[in-house]
């Protein structure tokens, strides 16, 4: 067994408004001299920590673990999954 | 006729709820906290407002995974009437009982105030009272309160007659301005605003009247006389 870090990236999908990026965009960064920046997307970061044999079942057991515990809502929100080695 | 509030940790609106059930209309009401199991006898259950676990992760997702939601579930496919009010709706939504999601306001703020609801469908238990398109001044009080379904839901819930309450005006955001939705069946029935803040005069500046029918409803519903 091995010890992985996972982080869980949880956003909106596309189509789904995200008030506080436009907030962001708008009214900090565009306001500023970053003019080339065109969109910006809050997300919420969930980072687990997880014992599994290798990297691919810690990956299939996080993204489990989301889907049967609605971690995320599939209604409006997509999540990803990245496993890093601890 | 029993009916269940259902206690959550993080319920801030149960006690409330109780006191409108027992002390304004005169039933037998009962908490339940959520780690327990619902009796058999139950008429009707009510999901009080609050923030159930602090809110944490989204509102309501991890009161949707307490055992009571197992007893609930059973019960909404047996008719008997729920309610869910604010983080009660939240709850229902998120244990797949109702659809669509409630989503943060479109200002990102916490909304407080009196607004006014429009019944659109007056044949739940908990609107068989009011004339179609009645209006209800009721107040709001929540962060995550802007109700969300993608177009094709949105048809299905209006070709099922599931839209009960829409705000008069834009309130949050809300997909069609809907504040209430229920079940296909009619029985399962989740709203944002608080009826059990509205329904005596003495903490109603317009008109408690309206709110008090989504009691009385339930009341004629079951056959409940005062």
């Amino acid at each position: 067994m091995a010890t992985f870090n996972v982080q869980v990236i949880i956003e909106n999908k596309p189509g789904i408004s995200d008030p506080e990026g436009d907030t962001i965009l708008n009214d900090l960064v565009l306001k500023g001299t970053h003019k080339t920046v065109s969109k910006i997307k809050t997300a919420k970061m969930l980072k687990f920590t997880i014992k599994e044999k290798d990297k691919k079942t810690a990956e299939s057991k996080i993204q489990e673990i989301c889907d049967e515990l609605r971690i995320y809502n599939p209604v409006v929100s997509k999540v990803s999954v990245v496993v890093f080695d601890a | 006729m029993k009916v269940g509030v259902v206690v959550f940790p993080g319920s801030n609106c149960d006690r409330d709820m109780y006191h409108v059930l027992t002390d304004v209309f005169n039933l037998d009401t009962q908490y339940y906290w959520h780690e327990k199991s619902l009796p058999k006898n139950i008429d009707a259950v009510i999901l009080p407002g609050g923030f159930s676990y602090g809110d944490r992760l989204r509102a309501g997702v991890i009161a949707a995974h307490s055992p009571i939601i197992k007893d609930i579930q059973k019960m909404a496919e047996k008719g008997i009437p729920i309610l869910g009010v604010c983080n009660g709706f939240q709850i229902l939504v998120e244990s797949g009982l109702l659809p669509g999601v409630l989503l943060k306001n479109e200002s990102l703020n916490f909304m407080c105030e009196w607004i006014n609801l429009i019944v659109e469908n007056n044949k739940t238990p908990f609107t068989n009272q009011f004339k179609l398109h009645e209006k209800i001044p009721i107040p709001i009080a929540n962060g995550e309160g802007r109700y969300y379904v993608d177009d094709n839901t949105l048809k299905q819930l209006k070709k099922k007659n599931q839209i009960v309450f829409r705000y008069s005006q834009v309130v949050n955001g809300s997909s069609n301005r809907i504040a209430g939705v229920c079940n296909p069946a009619g029985n399962v029935v989740g709203m944002m605003p608080h009826p059990e803040r509205a329904v005596e005069s003495e903490i109603n500046p317009v008109d408690n009247k309206p709110s008090s029918l989504i009691f009385e409803s339930l009341m004629v519903k079951m056959g409940v006389v005062n």
